[in-house]
């Protein structure tokens, strides 16, 4: 459970993301675990809004578009911020 | 890490505390049978148990971790890999996408052994050292021990395995040499890994020689806050009274994100439990594996809110939440006290106030005995055969 420091990556949230193929997500009543069998890291994911924008990202031509679609206006900062930490880890990555 | 939202309606802390619907951390012993005779051996290892799963029933575990999305899964013993089916049992895991990390005294970790391992995909290493000398080590895990564990480092380097992990289990006697510990984890590119010595298994009787000071314990604090890189399994959250809390979850994870499934099937609330009283069922009951983390009465009620008890009136109990419940019942402390190695001194009052006979002696061993019945004295390296269990 602390296995391993995250490395820095950029967010930009104009591009097209992606759930990093090599992590697993695994439902939980606070939102989500996510596994990546890469780094061996386990994330938290805590809210079911965040999984549900993680899950599909792949829709959308860009984070920001994604965002949009499934945020509450007044949040969309904090998610921003979410995804640029999960980037950082690598649960999401770029397409 | 966590990815926080807010608001957040409940610390993870405390939902963690409340459960998961799947384990986090599951250890799976899959032999009690032991080439070696560690001096703390959480497990009372050594003989391997009659009852232990088939090839079959091991292979059906795995199944139930797919199922229930377990990502990894801590892999130990007794020595694992004496289990005659233990590389087909890992395939079998990691063709799944089940992780596996397991822990070996590296005896059976030959050449070719490495390279089997370096060929497998989501699969980590730990080889277990408990000192930087032959002769610190061996004087715990047995003569020959640091050797046979060097050899093995050397071959997974030699094979290209990548980073492993040098596992060492903190003692007062190999304090002094956590700096020549991760020299060595470095010098093979190798993550050093430190766990917490608790009062289990063997070292019921081994833990008043072995446990860190008051002193050391302070050390050790600072020494892992300076090096974030260093793993501890969470193991060390007790110290977290000290100052900023380490990395981790800093919870005993017992029943609610932690469990062992041991060699015979049952299933216990933590590695270190090994005991009636923290047995939640056996994987051979109906439901099986599922079932007991689900529904169990011992789960469930370790799920519920737990009483702070003396700790209560403590500035520190929301930093170390009262500590490790298995070093307190070993030591014959009440669950609902301080650990026996509470940085405020208090588990060592607690400790002083103690009858003689307070500690409880468990019923669950595996320790190898003479032909007259009497347990070996330890350490002592001992070689046996290991004769293939009956199959399926």
């Amino acid at each position: 459970m602390t296995e391993a420091r995250p490395t820095r990556a950029a967010f930009a949230v104009e591009q097209a993301w992606q759930l990093n193929p090599q992590v697993a997500l695994r439902d939980e009543s606070f939102g989500a675990l996510a596994y990546h069998y890469g780094n061996r890291r386990l994330v938290f994911l805590k809210s079911r809004m965040l999984v549900e924008l993680v899950s599909s990202l792949q829709e959308y031509p860009s984070a920001a578009e994604a965002i949009d679609a499934i945020v509450p206006e007044g949040q969309h900062d904090v998610y921003r911020r979410a995804l640029g930490r999960l980037a950082a880890s690598e649960v999401i990555d770029v397409r | 890490m966590s990815v926080d939202m807010s608001p957040t309606p409940m610390p993870l802390q405390d939902r963690f505390s409340r459960g998961l619907d799947a384990p986090i951390c599951l250890t799976w012993e899959l032999t009690y049978a032991c080439n070696l005779a560690c001096v703390h051996c959480l497990s009372s290892s050594g003989r391997r148990d009659p009852g232990e799963l088939t090839p079959a029933e091991a292979r059906g575990i795995v199944d139930d971790m797919v199922d229930m999305k377990v990502f990894y899964v801590n892999i130990g013993g007794g020595e694992p890999m004496l289990r005659p089916d233990f590389f087909d049992l890992v395939s079998y895991a990691v063709d799944r996408r089940v992780g596996v990390k397991f822990s070996t005294n590296g005896t059976r970790l030959t050449a070719e052994r490495a390279r089997q391992l370096a060929a497998l995909d989501y699969l980590d290493v730990q080889i277990s050292i408990d000192g930087a000398t032959a002769a610190t080590n061996d004087a715990v895990r047995g003569e020959g021990s640091f050797a046979a564990a060097r050899t093995a480092m050397d071959n997974l380097a030699a094979a290209g395995f990548g980073p492993f992990k040098v596992s060492v289990v903190v003692t007062r006697q190999n304090m002094d040499e956590l700096d020549a510990l991760a020299a060595i984890a470095e010098g093979y590119g190798a993550q050093l890994r430190l766990t917490r010595l608790r009062p289990s298994g063997r070292a019921v009787d081994t833990w008043d020689a072995l446990h860190p000071t008051a002193a050391q314990q302070r050390t050790l604090y600072h020494w892992l806050v300076e090096r974030p890189g260093v793993l501890t399994g969470d193991s060390f959250f007790h110290l977290s009274a000290l100052g900023e809390p380490l990395d981790g979850l800093n919870l005993c994870g017992a029943g609610r994100v932690v469990c062992l499934i041991d060699p015979v099937g049952d299933v216990y609330a933590c590695p270190f439990v090994i005991d009636r009283q923290f047995l939640a069922g056996n994987v051979r009951d109906d439901g099986g594996f599922p079932a007991v983390w689900r529904e169990s009465a011992l789960f469930t009620s370790l799920r519920e809110p737990q009483s702070a008890g003396a700790c209560a009136s403590c500035g520190s109990f929301d930093a170390c939440r009262g500590g490790c419940m298995a070093a307190k019942f070993f030591t014959g402390l009440p669950l609902d006290g301080p650990d026996p190695e509470c940085v405020h001194g208090h588990g060592e009052t607690a400790l002083a106030a103690l009858a003689l006979d307070a500690r409880p002696q468990s019923a669950v061993g595996h320790s190898k005995v003479g032909r007259d019945g009497t347990p070996i004295p330890v350490p002592t390296p001992v070689r046996v055969s290991f004769r293939s269990p009956a199959r399926a």
